[in-house]
């Protein structure tokens, strides 16, 4: 096999970043950008044709990363194309500078080539280290406006986010003792193929202390509560691509190292059950975040409470486990990253147009601005989980499989989603609808990354491809 | 058991934990700054003698990387920064210091609990040094949340990492250790950066509501 699928993820975004270093044109750089991201998805959809890599100590692809890798790269591309169009804007208004422009571009494919690292990665240190990176590639993006509020909302994401990775790696260390007296020493005890073989013979006590620091120290990403203090000011402080990107993807790649190791622990018969605690973290996030719509005066912080929501509606259907849980939780994922991203290009648009991010100076966005209101107004339907969009029925299934298996825990599921569809109805009702308020001035807007989004949710909650539901089967069937 | 060799690892593992009560009860920026190097010589020794016991040459990198850079560089550098800045050089604190030492040794005590009992079939180097490491772990936590200057809670935060690299270092064999210290001092390499790129002069906290509030872009 000459074309190395796998390399080509990790060296495009590698390449790029150094190109988009060295040159100071920022047409042309976003444009590579754009190509670069272009490339990285092709290359990720690849490795459905090439076949897969035998998993090695540095990397694995399996059903499970093969989801996350084509998520991240197709949203990564969307969102370049986005951004090319928002950072003219951020040029215009003065907000951003071409230096600094040189500096985001690059930081972007880094960011991108970290997520895939932590993605295709099949050794636990590696991955750690990967998720350090972008943790500290978003940090300087969310300062990059350079106010005070950014400042400290990157500082607050920083030290935060450190403590979280210092968990991680506490975690991670752990692990590899509990491996070290049965796989030995050296590299293969923290390869994670060998791992999951060898899981039934660690000392269960060693991995259960391992796991709880883990789900603190990669759940701090995954932004669940108590450990989401850090989430609202990343997203409503930093650019709106850099909101996306966070949401859509940043989110997932932790999720998806809670899920490695979730599966390690499910392989230890003797091990505690990851699912409660997952479980309830899950629901606590949700109904603390759907309650906290309300008080939500800013549209970015809006939204940022609603991701920390999904993310709790994932946890939980991944906590719950079993074939059908974990393929509405996979649903769920995609969907609301789809979503999500397509709703923070909106509202970057929204905020562009009317100078502001304050929900109180928004209004009447369908008349003044059509396509950019409809917009909002169908992701915002889309995302709270209105029937047919995708949100819909994986909602739908994370409710069903619940009621089936722990009915009473499908109380509190049902009424946070019921709370959260109310908060997001009214502030949508402000902005969108009534008396137009504020600068209604047509701005020059892409609306492809957003409708593309938002099509294929509506796609998806329509018509599921065979081959698609089967590849998720098989994924759901990975996790246990 | 008690050979020497245990019996030094030991004896320095613990000299982490007590340098990590002497960081609590500092009430000056420069005497922090101090102890703070004293913390990171004690690890730089503690790892080395580990690369000796464990006969694991790669080890005196993170070793070196701990005495040059985290005992020398970094207090040098905020020291200045303390000075550039004009910031207070006073801490402040949230919890007083009694009830912080307190608060201190329940942490090491649950430290000892925790790990002791789910490490009993392991090698006992490493099980010791990993109920220290967690211990200067959980102090180094206790730290960043009890104060409420910028630089205190990055002490705070480095005396944490110190406290993973013993971790680290103290399971035998494991790989990427020097990667993962590398990784580590980028971390804090970019802390300090950040803290005199953003003039962060005096205090910086998340309980403050003011702070929030402002934050929030006025008001919830």
């Amino acid at each position: 096999m000459s074309f190395d699928a796998v390399t080509a993820v990790l060296a495009i975004p590698a390449t790029a970043a150094l190109l988009l270093a060295l040159l100071p044109s920022y047409r042309v750089t976003a444009y590579l950008n754009v190509a670069a991201t272009l490339l990285t998805f092709l290359a990720a959809l690849s490795l459905f044709f090439f076949g897969r890599p035998e998993p090695g100590p540095y990397l694995l692809i399996d059903d499970l990363n093969n989801v996350f890798i084509v998520l991240t790269t197709f949203i990564g591309f969307t969102t370049s194309v986005f951004s090319a169009n928002y950072i003219g804007h951020e040029l215009e208004t003065g907000n951003l500078t071409p230096g600094v422009l040189r500096f985001y571009h690059a930081m972007y494919q880094v960011l991108m080539f970290a997520m895939n690292l932590a993605l295709v990665t099949n050794n636990i240190g590696v991955m750690w280290v990967a998720i350090e990176l972008a943790t500290l590639t978003t940090v300087m993006m969310v300062g990059i406006y350079r106010t005070h509020a950014a400042l400290e909302a990157a500082w607050k994401y920083f030290i935060l986010g450190s403590v979280g990775i210092a968990f991680a790696l506490f975690g991670t260390i752990l692990v590899y003792l509990a491996a070290q007296p049965v796989i030995g020493e050296g590299i293969n005890s923290m390869v994670w193929t060998e791992l999951v073989a060898h899981a039934q013979s660690f000392e269960p006590a060693l991995l259960n202390v391992a796991f709880v620091f883990l789900l603190l120290g990669y759940g701090t990403k995954v932004g669940l509560v108590p450990l989401h203090a850090w989430l609202p000011d990343a997203h409503a402080e930093g650019p709106t691509p850099i909101s996306a990107v966070l949401s859509g993807l940043l989110l997932n790649v932790a999720l998806y190292a809670l899920l490695r190791f979730k599966i390690l622990l499910a392989a230890n018969p003797l091990a505690l059950a990851p699912g409660p605690l997952m479980i309830s973290m899950g629901l606590v996030s949700l109904l603390f975040a759907s309650f906290m719509l309300y008080r939500r005066r800013d549209i970015k912080r809006l939204f940022a409470y609603s991701s920390i929501e999904h993310m709790g509606i994932v946890a939980f259907a991944f906590g719950m486990g079993g074939p059908l849980a974990n393929f509405a939780g996979l649903l769920h994922m995609t969907m609301h990253s789809l979503t999500k991203s397509a709703i923070f290009f909106a509202v970057g648009d929204i905020a562009q147009v009317k100078g502001t991010q304050k929900i109180a100076d928004m209004g009447g966005l369908t008349e003044t601005n059509p396509a950019l209101g409809w917009g909002l107004v169908l992701g915002v339907a889309a995302i709270a989980g209105l029937p047919p969009l995708g949100i819909f029925m994986s909602e739908f299934l994370v409710v069903s499989s619940t009621f089936a298996r722990q009915p009473l825990l499908a109380i509190p599921l049902v009424l946070g989603l019921l709370i959260g569809i109310g908060a997001l109805f009214l502030r949508l009702n402000a902005i969108a609808f009534g008396e137009p308020r504020g600068p209604t001035a047509k701005a020059k807007i892409s609306y492809v990354p957003m409708f593309a989004h938002l099509a294929l949710v509506l796609t998806a909650g329509v018509y599921l491809p065979g081959p698609l539901v089967t590849w998720f089967q098989n994924v759901a069937k990975l996790l246990g | 058991m008690h050979s020497l060799t245990f019996d030094i690892a030991h004896l320095l593992a613990g000299s982490l934990v007590l340098v990590s009560f002497m960081l609590l009860y500092q009430d000056r920026l420069y005497a922090l700054l101090n102890v703070y190097a004293l913390h990171a010589l004690v690890l730089a020794l503690s790892v080395a003698w580990q690369a000796y016991a464990q006969d694991a040459p790669h080890l005196y990198v993170t070793a070196a990387i701990a005495l040059v850079f985290k005992a020398i560089i970094i207090p040098v550098v905020l020291h200045r920064m303390i000075v550039k800045l004009g910031m207070h050089r006073e801490i402040e604190t949230v919890v007083g210091i009694g009830p912080t030492m307190l608060l201190g040794m329940t942490l090491v005590a649950l430290a000892m609990v925790v790990m002791l009992r789910v490490t009993a079939e392991a090698d006992p180097l490493a099980r010791e040094d990993l109920a220290f490491a967690l211990a200067v772990v959980l102090l180094g936590l206790l730290m960043m949340v009890t104060r409420r200057n910028a630089v205190s809670q990055v002490v705070g935060f480095m005396s944490l990492e110190n406290g993973l690299v013993l971790a680290a270092t103290g399971a035998k064999g494991m790989p990427l250790v020097v990667e993962i210290s590398v990784a580590f001092s980028v971390l804090i390499a970019f802390i300090v950066i950040g803290i005199f790129l953003f003039r962060i002069r005096e205090r910086f906290d998340t309980v403050d509501l003011d702070a929030l509030d402002r934050s929030r872009g006025g008001g919830l």
